[in-house]
């Protein structure tokens, strides 16, 4: 059962489609990682009899060979996407029992394509944090510690639940959001992908707001690979939100592995801190290694206003 | 531009959100902390700067002025605390 938590999205997704297994083994097998990871405080609300519902009827369209790009997928949805009929609070106890009439975009796509919905997962109150220490419902565990030490660990903030359970694999994926960082900076500090979509790629619509004009919906995964496939998922035009930008969707998927050969990336010179631990240093020149090693061009840069950008 | 203690429980009272005595010098510090960020704001010159309200060029896409949804008022105040004649009713804020 627990090697079925192992699979990516890719993975689980080959499998399906393949057979190998059903959609509702897959769903059962992550409700009962939920139930033994509850210490981690990742999820607020579980939708088990929900998830084994849907779980069901993917494994009728896969039989009938109407599989969508996320059919079976079981995913943790951040507690600030309105879901239709389920807790949707921001972890606020100022939206107290609110439960939504509407889908928000973002999952009614994502359910569109087949995926699962296993809960709703913690954040900071309202976006408005960086840790996810904020959060009515108490603070979310990082599944990762220091080598050697018992202390607990923040997951990052403000889509802490999203990181941690992605980390922990109670979950396959999840969205998230960020405004100044609230899905990178968590996916940095879980070892896990999270990426920011330009603005307007997304639909805010049904997405309880931070910053208006800089909130984004993204996803949170294991690897780039399903990271690319959560995005192609969530991404589109909408006529409920007038900031949407009516682009192509590309498939993000077919450009993994491209070279990035011959390509220019900037260091920001104000991005290093003054008094870096050494680790860490060493860690930036890791990187920077790393992408010259690939071919890219490495050139340093200055970014003067840094200092003036707001960080959530 | 910095708040007081006195302005601290104003503004809690204005956002009708109850604050102990003991939260109150550290909602002074953070407050005034964000006020001083803001203040900062203003060493940039922006003299010959336009400003941005995209970072994608898209212009704002209109549609009909004809009705193309609604009809479903008990879905709009089922999460009404207390609702009458498909209103929302709440506390009397105004005075």
């Amino acid at each position: 059962m627990s090697d079925l938590l192992k699979l990516t999205i890719a993975q689980a997704r080959d499998a399906l489609s393949t057979g190998q297994f059903k959609a509702s083994e897959l769903t059962e097998a992550y409700i009962g990682a939920i139930e033994a990871a509850r210490s981690l405080n990742a999820y607020i609300v579980e939708t088990p009899d929900k998830a084994r519902a849907m779980a069901a009827a993917s494994d009728d369209r896969i039989a009938r060979g109407e599989a969508g790009p996320l059919e079976g997928i079981p995913l943790g949805i951040k507690d600030l996407f309105a879901t239709e009929g389920v807790h949707t609070q921001a972890c606020s106890h100022i939206l107290d029992q609110f439960k939504p009439a509407y889908e928000s975009t973002v999952t009614a796509n994502l359910w569109a394509d087949g995926a699962v919905m296993l809960g709703k997962l913690n954040m900071d109150e309202f976006a408005m944090g960086s840790s996810n220490e904020t959060s009515y419902y108490g603070p979310v565990k990082n599944p990762w510690r220091a080598e050697g030490s018992n202390a607990d660990l923040v997951p990052g903030g403000s889509s802490g639940g999203s990181a941690s359970a992605v980390a922990a694999h109670i979950c396959a994926g999840a969205t998230a959001t960020d405004t100044g960082g609230s899905i990178r900076q968590p996916a940095a500090f879980t070892g896990t992908v999270g990426i920011k979509p330009t603005y307007g790629r997304v639909s805010r619509w049904g997405i309880v707001a931070f910053a208006s004009s800089l909130d984004q919906a993204g996803p949170i995964a294991r690897d780039v690979r399903d990271a690319a496939i959560l995005l192609k998922s969530i991404a589109s035009v909408d006529p409920k939100d007038t900031t949407s930008v009516d682009i192509e969707v590309p498939d993000y998927e077919a450009v993994i592995g491209k070279s990035i050969k011959g390509m220019k990336i900037g260091i920001p010179a104000e991005y290093r801190m003054d008094g870096m631990p050494d680790d860490i240093e060493a860690l930036w020149q890791k990187g920077i290694d790393w992408l010259r090693d690939a071919g890219a061009e490495v050139v340093d840069i200055s970014l003067p206003h840094t200092r003036y950008a707001l960080p959530a | 531009m910095s708040v007081d203690q006195a302005t601290v429980r104003r503004i809690a009272r204005l956002a009708r959100i109850r604050i102990s005595d003991n939260e109150v010098p550290k909602l002074e510090g953070e407050l005034n902390h964000i006020l001083n960020w803001v203040e900062m704001l203003g060493e940039v010159d922006t003299e010959n700067v336009e400003p941005m309200t995209s970072v994608v060029d898209s212009t704002m896409r209109l549609r009909n002025d004809e009705v193309t949804d609604g009809g479903y008022p008990d879905r709009v105040t089922g999460n009404a605390a207390a609702s009458d004649d498909n209103f929302f009713m709440v506390p009397k804020v105004v005075e």
